[in-house]
């Protein structure tokens, strides 16, 4: 017998695949476990007091901005991305209370002032490393060496800055880039579990692999132009963490794949340009701030063409 | 040449969970209802005309509704009885009140005498069409066009090619698949008619590759009855929406048909399996088109696929499959796709309803867009929906003109990929009817 109930109504489709917001952002969070896990390993403790920091202040802030815009705080883990995106692109020493006010900054100005999640038009870990650079401009280029757990903190220069000399050949350098031994920021040393974290984002199909496979490409193209070693520039710096986990970033990357391309081109033009001829060492970060702010133009002049369209034929006089 | 060509598949639609609980089910008969009702209108063109009264007898497969108007479809009694009365129900396609007409049972289920041909091969196309119409035949994939419309394209547009739809592509429903197996002599019986009457270069039979029984079952039959050289088997791969028609144009023909256009603007007509064995019924047997396969699935304790008269109640058919499991709570007439919720299960069976499914269902929240862009990855009109969308919530509805909203057919597989929940859909109806109403003012 049919039990006496009310029916509900509700709009089709009447499937859903079930991949949320959140488990895609929890998705990524794991992915991050990669890069993170290097930035402690290399950078010991400090690392993990630096990224615990920045994702609960980033939480906590998001809270805040919820309960001050009256809206539903909901743990979508998008907030612990920005956190540890954060974390990972800040140099090892920076002082605690400096890597709170930028978190701060992150989730308050560059994303809950816009609207929260889905309206801000800058990746919001960038925005805040951006204002760190401006305001705390020696402590955003203080580097050192990897300490382990314990030893001594070394200063040294980045790959990429002008006074870095590597005293053996250049096959260990390549190594050391590749497996994290070298001097940068929290997360971007080791390309080896970049690409760990990001093949499995790609094998997920969590991130489309149009950016970071046209962003680096483009690096590596332009840099052999301009006579430059392109696997150095790949592993140097934050291409590799910027391409796979920032640049990606749906909200504030293109929507369709024709405009991810362009974007992803305008980035690694951009990066080489900064790194070759600007003032500054690296440029990742500036890159995908000014493709972010962009991409509402290309998703302008890169809508899709539909299925069907025929091109009206001009009617003859008379 | 063979008679089954290379299997073609698209990158666009939604890989969905099957859920065809009922493929291997045989079809049962549905016990006739004490009391059938009949809505007048149950075609996408006119309403009919009630041409019987209260206290009237009927018999089965009597006309009891019918219009002067061309597109429209009439309907008949779909058990022997008496006229008791009429009421008013909600067709869901339309969300509009129609009349309906209320036959209770004698119990004998007498028939109207039926007149089939001396000679089937010797009608006219003419004739055919007079007794496609007199049956009341739609299509019967879910828009329930008139059919006999439908195989009356305009005088400028040439038709070179027929395509017969046996995808099924929406999940849980095999209708369409039971019809295949059990009637296919029917089913391509009914194809030839519709060859004779547009006589196209070319006929396919599209049936995706989840239903390799069918394919194969197809297949004999065209040999076994020396079809060879007219019929060829297109498989498909599954895939969702593959068995619309426009998609299914493009995935066969490699034509995209005009936006706002139908199919046979391209020279291509999509007839329904079903819609092809109803053909036969109607042309050959004489038989007016009273009853259809439906199956009844999801979260009943025995889903089953059952040959139903038209305005049985839903009650009925949801207690003869061993009434709901369960907490469900929603009521789904046609696939889970593109099928509407009802409410009351009074509601009849009615001849676009290819599937009722049972289901729980719980309210889910809308988050904001994060631009993702899987709406648009899997768009198989390679439309922006999240743009629609957004304009449509905006109230922006110029915007989603320009962006095509009229090339949408609201398939669902953008609502279906969304991780933010977004009822896309929805916000696409509404803009069109929008759009609908301002057209209307000018």
């Amino acid at each position: 017998m049919i039990p006496e109930r009310k029916f509900l109504v509700s709009p089709g489709p009447h499937l859903w695949k079930g991949l949320s917001v959140s488990k895609i952002m929890y998705l990524v969070v794991i992915a991050l476990m990669f890069p993170t896990g290097a930035a402690i390993y290399f950078f010991g403790y400090y690392a993990l007091s630096v990224l615990g920091v920045s994702v609960g202040t980033a939480v906590l802030t998001e809270y805040i901005c919820k309960r001050i815009r009256n809206k539903a705080f909901v743990m979508d883990g998008s907030a612990v991305i920005t956190g540890i995106l954060l974390g990972l692109i800040l140099p090892p020493t920076m002082p605690l209370w400096m890597v709170a006010l930028g978190s701060i900054f992150s989730i308050s100005i560059v994303k809950e002032a816009f609207g929260g999640l889905g309206h801000n038009i800058f990746n919001p870990a960038l925005g805040a490393r951006a204002f760190m650079s401006i305001s705390f401009p020696a402590e955003m280029t203080t580097w050192v060496l990897p300490t382990y757990f314990g030893a001594d903190a070394v200063t040294s220069a980045t790959p990429l800055s002008e006074s870095f000399v590597w005293p053996a050949d250049k096959y260990s350098l390549y190594q050391a880039m590749f497996f994290g031994n070298r001097a940068g920021s929290l997360g971007e040393t080791s390309a080896l579990l970049i690409l760990i974290g990001g093949s499995l984002l790609l094998g997920l199909r969590i991130i489309n692999w149009r950016i970071p496979g046209v962003y680096i490409g483009m690096v590596a193209l332009l840099s052999f132009a301009l006579g430059e070693d392109p696997l150095f520039h790949i592993l140097a710096g934050g291409l590799m963490l910027g391409a796979f986990f920032m640049a990606t970033d749906y909200v504030t990357s293109p929507l369709t794949n024709r405009g991810k391309i362009i974007f992803s081109v305008a980035l690694g033009v951009l990066t080489v340009i900064i790194r070759r001829f600007g003032g500054m060492p690296e440029g990742v970060c500036f890159s995908i701030l000014f493709g972010n702010a962009i991409t509402p133009l290309i998703d302008r002049y890169t809508k899709v063409r539909p299925y069907g369209l025929v091109k009206k034929k001009v009617e003859s006089a008379g | 040449m063979g008679v089954r060509l290379k299997k073609k598949g698209t990158p666009y639609g939604v890989k969905v969970p099957e859920n065809k609980l009922t493929a291997k089910k045989p079809i049962e008969l549905a016990p006739l209802p004490e009391k059938a009702i009949i809505p007048l209108h149950q075609n996408i063109g006119a309403p009919c005309e009630a041409v019987v009264k209260k206290g009237d007898k009927v018999l089965t497969g009597q006309k009891i509704g019918d219009s002067d108007k061309y597109v429209n479809a009439p309907v008949h009694a779909t058990i022997s009885g008496e006229i008791s009365g009429t009421t008013m129900v909600v067709n869901p396609p339309t969300a509009q009140l129609v009349e309906a007409l209320i036959v209770t049972s004698d119990g004998a289920d007498e028939w109207v005498k039926l007149e089939p041909p001396k000679n089937p091969e010797d009608l006219s196309v003419k004739e055919i069409l007079v007794r496609v119409r007199d049956a009341g035949l739609v299509g019967l994939g879910g828009a329930a066009f008139p059919t006999h419309v439908k195989l009356s394209p305009p005088k400028d547009c040439r038709i070179d090619t027929v395509i017969l739809n046996g995808c099924e592509c929406e999940p849980y429903i095999t209708s369409d698949h039971r019809v295949m197996l059990e009637y296919g002599e029917k089913v391509l019986s009914g194809l030839n008619i519709i060859k004779k009457v547009l006589s196209p270069d070319n006929t396919y039979i599209a049936i995706e590759d989840n239903k390799e029984d069918a394919i194969d079952h197809m297949e004999e039959l065209i040999v076994a009855m020396g079809l060879k050289d007219d019929f060829k088997i297109a498989p498909l791969k599954s895939k969702y929406p593959m068995g619309a028609e426009k998609i299914l144009t493009k995935m066969i023909l490699g034509r995209e048909v005009p936006i706002g256009g139908l199919p046979l603007h391209v020279g291509v007509v999509v007839h329904n399996v079903s819609t092809a064995k109803a053909i036969h019924d109607a042309v050959v047997e004489g038989k007016p088109f009273v009853e259809r396969v439906v199956t009844v699935t999801g979260a009943v304790k025995n889903p089953k696929n059952l040959l139903v008269r038209f305005g049985t109640p839903l009650r009925s058919l949801i207690d003869y499959c061993g009434g709901i499991d369960g907490e469900a709570n929603e009521v789904v007439l046609g696939g889970p796709m593109m099928g509407l919720s009802q409410f009351d299960l009074d509601f009849p069976l009615i001849k676009g309803t290819n599937g009722i499914i049972i289901k729980e269902s719980t309210p889910i929240r809308e988050q904001d867009c994060i631009s993702c862009g899987r709406c648009i990855e899997v768009c198989p009109m390679y439309l922006m929906p999240t743009l629609l969308a957004r304009y449509a919530k905006a109230g922006r509805y110029n915007e989603c003109q320009e962006g095509y909203i009229d090339d949408c057919f609201e398939c669902g597989a953008c609502a279906y990929t969304c991780p933010a929940n977004i009822p896309l859909v929805q916000y696409i109806k509404v803009a069109k009817r929008e759009l609908a109403k301002r057209a209307a003012k000018k």
